[in-house]
C-alpha cells in the first residue's frame, strides 16, 4: 500500500523562503535551492514550492527558481502560485515541476482545474484550499498570502472540495488557516469530515508543530500527506527523526 | 547514447534530468532516424494514452518501437502504451505486452489517483532495488507472466512488466530519490 507523505512546503516570497503565523508577520527562513536539497537528501517524499506573493500581486511564479530546485532534487515536486493559464502551467512543467497547484486562480476560474486536468492529466493537478472556520461554518478563501489582499470567496469547504474533485482535481490541499502557524497540531474534525468526502489523495496542512500532530492527523484522519513549513525550516522537527517515530507507531512511511 | 521520446508539448524535464545527473549522453526526440542511432531508448511518463499514442502514429514511431531490438524502457504512461490496449480514451497500444490497461476505481479509503509512495517487489535482475519507488498513476494493469515487479492498491498490480527487449515501470524511477537513480543506473548500463 502506499505509504502516508510528509511534505516540506517552502513559501516563497520576493525569492527567499518564509514563514509568516496565520499567513501574516513573514520572516525569512533560507535559501531555496539549499533547503529544497536538504528536505531531498533527508527522505521528504515531496516538496511544494510556493510563490505567496505571486496572486496577491498578480503575478505568476517567479519560473528561474523552479528550474534551479528541479535540477537538484529528484523527488516529486509541485508548484504553485498565481498560475492562471495553461500556458503558464506549461512552462512550469517543463522547468521540471512535476504538479502544479492552484487556490486562488481555481476559485475565481473554475473551469481552469478542468482545463488543466485535461491538458497534463489529473495526476499533475492539484488544487489547494485555504478553508477559514468563522460564523459556524468552513469557508473557501483566497488571496491569502498577504493580509491586506485576503478575501472570503463564495464557496464553502466541503462543497468546494466536491466541485473541485467533480472537475478532474487530482489532489487537494486543505489548508486549515486558524490552525496555521500557531502550531496546536493539524484540524482534525474538519480534515476527518473532508476525507469522508475527497476521493481523490488529501494533504493536511496548517498546524504541525510536533512528531505527534503527524502521528494524529495519521492515524485519526487517514490523510495521504501532511504539509508543514516551520517546524521543518526551523529545525524543530527532523524529517528522519519524524519517519522513524511514526514508523515504530505503526503508521507506514518510506525510509 | 540515449534515446528520448518526444511526445510533443509534454514535460520530459525529470526524465533528462535524471538521465543527465546519472552522466549518460542524451538526446530527445521524435524521429525514427534519429532515435536508431540510440543504444536505449526511454518512453517517458507523461501525458495521456490517446494523446501520446496519436503523436506516436504521426509521426510513424508506433511500428518502429514494436519492430525495435534496442533497451526500451516505458516509464508510466509510456509503460501502458506498451499494452494491447488502455480504457483511458478506449486506446489500441503497441500490443508489445499482453493484456489490458484499466482505471482503478475512486473511494475515500483507497483515492485516484494512486499518488505517492508505493513498495515494490521486483522478481529478478533489480531484486536487491526493491522498495519504495513514486507512483503517480489513475491506471493500472494486472498481474500477469510478464509481471516482473509487483506493488498493490487494494489489489495486486504490475509495477514492472518486460518481455525481450521492453521494460515498463508504473512508477517513476527519476522521481524516486536515491532508489529510482540506482534502477535507472541499472537500466542504462545493462
Amino acid at each position: 500500500m502506499l505509504s502516508k507523505r510528509i511534505i516540506p512546503c517552502l513559501d516563497v516570497k520576493d525569492g527567499k523562503v518564509v514563514k509568516g503565523v496565520q499567513f501574516d508577520n513573514h520572516e525569512d527562513v533560507g535559501e531555496i535551492t539549499d533547503l529544497a536539497y536538504k528536505y531531498s537528501k533527508d527522505n521528504a517524499d515531496e516538496l511544494v514550492f510556493y510563490d505567496i506573493s505571486a496572486s496577491t500581486k498578480n503575478e505568476v511564479v517567479e519560473t528561474a527558481w523552479v528550474k534551479k530546485v528541479a535540477d537538484k532534487i529528484n523527488i516529486p515536486f509541485c508548484v504553485a502560485g498565481g498560475i492562471k493559464n495553461i500556458r503558464v502551467a506549461e512552462a512550469i512543467l517543463n522547468l521540471g515541476a512535476d504538479k502544479i497547484s492552484i487556490n486562488t486562480p481555481a476559485t475565481e476560474n473554475p473551469k481552469l482545474i478542468t482545463e488543466l486536468a485535461n491538458e497534463f492529466g489529473s495526476q499533475c493537478v492539484v488544487v489547494g484550499i485555504d478553508s477559514y472556520f468563522q460564523d459556524q461554518q468552513y469557508n473557501v478563501y483566497s488571496r491569502t498570502g498577504n493580509p491586506t489582499t485576503r478575501t472570503k470567496s463564495n464557496k464553502l469547504t466541503y462543497s468546494w472540495i466536491k466541485e473541485v474533485q467533480d472537475r478532474g482535481a487530482g489532489e487537494i490541499v486543505l489548508n486549515c488557516m486558524n490552525q496555521d502557524g500557531v502550531r496546536n497540531g493539524y484540524d482534525i474534525k474538519q480534515l476527518l469530515d473532508a476525507r469522508k468526502i475527497a476521493r481523490v489523495p488529501l494533504i493536511a496542512s496548517g498546524g504541525a508543530g510536533n512528531m505527534d500532530h503527524f502521528y494524529d492527523v495519521f492515524k485519526s484522519c487517514n490523510v495521504d500527506g501532511a504539509l508543514a513549513a516551520s517546524v521543518f525550516h526551523k529545525n524543530e522537527v527532523e524529517i528522519e527523526a519524524l519517519k522513524n517515530n511514526l514508523l515504530n507507531r505503526g503508521i507506514r512511511v518510506r525510509t | 547514447m540515449i534515446g528520448i521520446v518526444d511526445y510533443g508539448g509534454a514535460n520530459h524535464a525529470s526524465v533528462i534530468n535524471a538521465v543527465n545527473n546519472l552522466g549518460f549522453e542524451y538526446f530527445i526526440s521524435d524521429n525514427k532516424k534519429s532515435l536508431d542511432d540510440a543504444e536505449k531508448i526511454i518512453l517517458p511518463g507523461v501525458g495521456a494514452a490517446p494523446t501520446v499514442m496519436q503523436q506516436l502514429q504521426t509521426k510513424d514511431l508506433d511500428a518502429y518501437l514494436k519492430l525495435t531490438e534496442k533497451p526500451i524502457l516505458g516509464i508510466c504512461i509510456g509503460m501502458q502504451i506498451m499494452y494491447e490496449a488502455s480504457s483511458e480514451g478506449n486506446t489500441d497500444g503497441l500490443s508489445i505486452f499482453d493484456g489490458k490497461v484499466k482505471k482503478f476505481e475512486p473511494r475515500t479509503d483507497k483515492p485516484v489517483p494512486h499518488m505517492g509512495w508505493n513498495e515494490v517487489r521486483f522478481n529478478k535482475t533489480y531484486s536487491d532495488l526493491s522498495g519504495y519507488y513514486y507512483f503517480a498513476n489513475s491506471y493500472y494493469a494486472d498481474v500477469s507472466e510478464q509481471t516482473t515487479a509487483i506493488s498493490s492498491y487494494g489489489d495486486k498490480f504490475s509495477a514492472m512488466t518486460s518481455i525481450k527487449n521492453f521494460t515498463g515501470v508504473q512508477f517513476h524511477p527519476e522521481k524516486s530519490g536515491s532508489l529510482g537513480y540506482q534502477f535507472l543506473q541499472r537500466f542504462l548500463s545493462l
